[in-house]
């Protein structure tokens, strides 16, 4: 970022961030979680745990939540604040039974009449033998095809990280809104600088040419909304930033109540199917 | 003759890429002939070789049955990305000219002894069978095909995964692919995937671990994170099966390995049991 120098504050924050200042906002330790946007955005929220096959994921969570008087079922990557829950939470990276969770509360929500609210935070699904063996690509693969054709609303915000299939695993839906400073992308930077650079350091340059913003995903198409965030990041104001989520959620949760079901999966269905289209 | 004694005999002659194939998977020698007579399948350790898209549909479909559908749809450059080896939308056009496919997977209508089906075949060669913009598209299109003429789709899975030079227009490609097939499974038409060597990444993790059958060739890799990724993750060595097409069928996640050799009978006979959800 650009140094700042006396006389200069109130022009600062209109230098222009690279993506890679961005990435930094976005893997914030201090960024609002999920545990935040329970606490300060749900007047109520139930847990529910496991996916009935294996065991309760801790890096996925999800339940049923009440946000300014709307009934859903919310479900999120848990990364965890502080070392400890870092670990319990594996960093937010999801294995096979997180995602096996996660269908069978989006399957709940369709039963209930509930619509699904889903927060995006991961650097990926995990990549350990015990999620390959226990079909890391299925589950994710299933999902993909359960969401397409989940009969209710569903409202996607892309919170923090959106790494590659472990963040599109709970991330199809009729609307895709992203925080101004999270990332979306198919690949981490530095994952991307090691295979195509060949040098792990280019991850900035990588990040960059990926197009992995807000903004560049808005003009891809990938994406419906940006949700603002305080000057500096969401973490410098964590309740003004969760308050945000909760607005951009509700403000689209109604216009969707008011589409007819049938209409909104050809709308769903046709949104993705437009994707890489040109 | 046993291949072996053949090898034996290698070291009179001089062992010429214009006599020999060397086994990918072995490095055993062999003999041009025997390699094309046992469509690249190795004597000496069953190693399934990879092959062209359009071997494979002369393998596994009635002699002048394959219509191609969709041809004109190419790669698409979004990003408009660079790397150190220069443009992708130059990369992109080498591939098409010195491939003659125009895309990583090759999609059409053809008959299974007799049986018609809707044909998608990836090749390997176009960019490592990665999943682009265009890939998707003919994917979607073909299961858009099969839902009209109320056929079973075949899809053959050959790729390491997203097209990283597309960004998060190949990651939606994964939930656009997947759309499509849920899309069938809801009309009730068969989705038969066959997943040959390697199937791994965004592909596994979209529509080739959701068949109603996936079918595996024999020592194929199949996975979601790469094997390097996944050692430097849990920082062990990894047995040599893991990933193979049977250690993934024994962790449940394949119903049949068939050789090369016996699969066009094999997709025959599965398309006859399915014949009542045409
Ligand atoms: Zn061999």
């Amino acid at each position: 970022m650009a140094k700042k120098t006396v006389g200069q504050q109130e022009t600062v924050q209109e230098v222009k961030q690279t993506a890679w200042d961005i990435v930094q906002i976005a893997r914030h330790a201090e960024r609002p979680n999920i545990a935040d946007y329970i606490t300060f955005m749900c007047e109520d929220f139930v847990e529910l745990h496991g996916d009935r096959l294996f065991g309760d994921d801790r890096s996925l969570i999800g339940g049923f939540a009440t946000i300014g008087g709307e009934k859903v079922m919310l479900m999120g990557h848990r990364k965890g604040r502080g070392i400890e829950e870092n670990i319990e939470a594996n960093f937010g990276m999801a294995s096979p039974e997180g995602y096996r969770k996660a269908k069978r509360l989006m399957k709940l929500a369709e039963k209930y009449h509930l619509p699904v609210v889903s927060l995006v935070d991961t650097p990926g699904a995990y990549p350990g033998c015990e999620a390959e063996a226990r079909g890391q690509a299925e589950a994710i693969a299933h999902n993909l095809e359960f969401m397409a054709t989940l009969k209710t609303q569903m409202v996607i915000v892309i919170t923090g990280e959106g790494g590659s299939g472990g963040a599109l695993g709970i991330a199809v839906g009729d609307r895709i809104l992203m925080l101004q400073n999270a990332v979306y992308s198919v690949i981490s930077p530095e994952g991307c600088a090691s295979i195509l650079w060949r040098d792990g350091t280019k991850a900035a340059l990588a990040a960059e040419t990926l197009k992995i913003t807000a903004g560049s995903l808005k003009s891809l198409g990938i994406i419906d909304d940006i949700i603002p965030e305080p000057k500096g990041g969401a973490h410098t104001d964590a309740a003004k930033a969760v308050a945000a989520v909760k607005k951009a959620v509700l403000d689209n949760l109604a216009v969707l109540k008011k589409i007819k079901l049938d209409t909104l999966l050809q709308q769903r269905y046709d949104k993705f199917a437009a994707m890489g289209r040109f | 003759m046993a291949w072996f004694e053949k090898a034996a005999e290698a070291p009179l002659r001089v062992p010429t890429e214009a006599v020999w194939t060397v086994c990918p998977s072995c490095k055993a020698y062999v003999e041009k002939a025997e390699w094309k007579a046992t469509d690249k399948v190795c004597p000496r350790c069953n190693y399934h070789d990879r092959m062209g898209c359009r071997e494979r549909v002369a393998l596994i479909t009635d002699a002048g049955s394959f219509k191609e559908l969709n041809a004109q749809v190419g790669p698409n450059d979004p990003l408009k990305f660079k790397d150190s080896t220069g443009a992708y939308a130059d990369k992109a056009k080498a591939t098409v000219e010195k491939t003659g496919i125009g895309e990583a997977v090759l999609t059409g209508t053809a008959a299974i002894e007799k049986i018609p089906v809707v044909l998608a075949v990836m090749d390997f060669k176009f960019l490592g069978g990665s999943l682009g913009s265009g890939t998707g598209e003919r994917i979607l299109l073909a299961a858009e095909e099969a839902l009209k003429l109320r056929r079973a789709l075949i899809i053959v899975s050959a790729s390491g995964g997203a097209r990283m030079h597309e960004g998060i227009v190949s990651l939606m490609q994964m939930a656009k692919t997947c759309a499509a097939t849920a899309r069938l499974k809801e009309a009730g038409l068969p989705y038969i995937s066959i997943l040959t060597d390697p199937t791994t990444g965004g592909v596994s993790a979209s529509y080739a671990m959701v068949g109603d059958l996936n079918i595996a060739e024999p020592k194929a890799l199949i996975g979601f994170a790469g094997r390097r990724v996944i050692e430097q993750t849990i920082k062990q060595k990894l047995p040599d099966d893991f990933q193979t097409a049977e250690y993934t069928q024994s962790h449940g996640f394949i119903d049949a390995i068939v050789p090369r050799k016996e699969m066009k009978a094999f997709l025959a006979k599965i398309l006859r049991y399915a014949s009542g959800a045409c």
